[in-house]
């Protein structure tokens, strides 16, 4: 018989990339790695095997602080009706140029 | 009332709405993010497909694998090493959506150990010569990729974003293939009568890649509900089959079913039908290598087990000494 008493897993990173200089970095998915430092080894050997990346980023999934359970949740909701912020939402005569 | 006792008619008030905020999102063709709610069903048919997606990713390196140290030039070598590696990295994406599910790392790999969890059955075929490399290259990578190019656009986001990335990298898995057996066929009647023996032995098993036929496949149904699957296996089958015969002919090579022709007025192609006996024997544990696959995916587990722990133990202590201020 194997033995089947579960052993601690690596914990959870999620990986970010920036993919070249002038953009973001930018959640590309997660892996597991015991230290931070692996963490990066493992993210360059699963998420940047063909140059898509300059740069990455990797922090612990249970670090992040997200907004809600939901993403549609009503902390998104009040920007629905401040339609202000919007540009077109500033009648501009059609003959001003370059606004 | 306290939050411990919740109204069990406010509770299923709630529970209406979510499910009519999750159909919404489906029939707005928008997708399924891991932190939504989703119905049981839906978590429960995602976590089977995509776990069955990864563990054929990683037990796919076995048959491949096994030519590594064998491939007749530091070229085909560094290919196939590439090759190899990228299928690892296909099933690290997979089992990474399929995490934010629910389900953990070692229950996913030891559901695959135990047999609870399923493959695709053409990795419980034997790879006998090194024409094979070139045909699982061309076939199976040619069918992986007809199946996976619509799952781009699956409802569930992890599983569509880690498909894209797979996509992108399988088009060179398919390329290397066929570039093989165009070189075989250019060389000896030996080296021709390889490629065709090896394509007679992969062609049906690479049909049946696309499981079972519609009418026997019962999930199929809520599954394209859902957004999970956008085709039909048989559609896709059929996809497979027209793309491949012109490939075939320009290769040289004669695909192995005396019912295979064009058919004008369905401006398709007609073939056979894949002997489904043999696939649900495989399905069931009773192919070639399916012991042997399972085995071998076993025995690298336990014997990276120190090295897990090793790993583990090294962070803990450097975690303990930056703690103290002390340097290791
Ligand atoms: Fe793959
Ligand atoms: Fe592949």
């Amino acid at each position: 018989m194997t033995d089947t008493t579960p052993r601690a897993e690596w914990p959870l990173y999620e990986v970010f990339v920036r993919g070249k200089r002038g953009l973001n970095h930018v959640h590309v998915g997660s892996l597991h790695a015991p230290d931070d430092e692996m963490a990066v080894l493992h993210a360059r050997d699963v998420y940047t095997r063909r140059n898509e990346g300059v740069s990455i980023w990797v922090v612990r999934s249970d670090a992040i602080t997200a907004s809600s359970p939901d993403e549609k949740d009503p902390l998104f909701a009040p920007s629905g009706d401040k339609v202000y912020r919007h540009p077109t939402f500033y009648d501009i005569p059609a003959d001003v140029p370059h606004m | 009332m306290t939050a411990s006792e919740v109204d069990p008619a406010l509770e299923a008030g709630f529970e209406a709405g979510f499910e009519a905020g999750f159909e919404a999102t489906i029939a707005r063709n928008d997708r399924i993010e891991p932190r939504d709610w989703m119905p049981e069903g839906y978590r429960r048919t995602l976590v089977r497909q995509v776990a069955q997606h990864a563990h054929s990713e990683i037990i796919g390196m076995q048959p491949e694998g096994s030519w590594i140290g064998r491939a007749p030039s530091l070229r085909r070598k560094a290919t196939l090493l590439a090759k190899v590696q990228d299928e690892a990295g296909h099933g690290l994406y997979l089992y990474s959506s399929c995490e934010t599910l629910g389900v953990s790392r070692e229950q996913l790999t030891e559901m695959l150990v135990e047999g609870r969890q399923k493959y695709s059955s053409i990795f419980n075929y034997p790879t006998l010569s090194y024409a094979d490399v070139g045909t699982i290259g061309w076939l199976v990578d040619g069918a992986a990729i007809c199946n996976q190019v619509p799952l781009c656009r699956t409802s569930y986001g992890p599983y569509g974003r880690a498909m894209i990335r797979i996509c992108k990298e399988e088009s060179f898995h398919q390329r290397q293939g066929y570039e093989l057996l165009m070189t075989m066929m250019r060389g000896t009647d030996e080296q021709r009568a390889m490629v065709q023996e090896s394509v007679d032995r992969f062609w049906w098993p690479s049909l049946m890649m696309f499981g079972p036929p519609d009418a026997e496949s019962p999930n199929t149904q809520q599954s394209m509900a859902w957004g999970i699957k956008r085709n039909t296996n048989d559609e896709l089958r059929q996809r497979f089959v027209d793309m491949t015969v012109p490939q075939a002919k320009a290769l040289g090579v004669t695909l192995p079913d005396p019912d295979l022709r064009w058919n004008e007025d369905r401006h398709a192609h007609d073939f056979g039908t894949p002997d489904w006996d043999e696939f649900m024997a495989v399905v069931k544990g009773n192919g070639p290598c399916n012991a042997q696959r399972i085995a071998h995916r076993r025995k690298a587990h336990d014997d990276g087990a120190w090295v897990r722990e090793a790993a583990t133990a090294f962070a803990a202590r450097t975690t303990q000494a930056a703690l103290e201020g002390t340097s290791r």
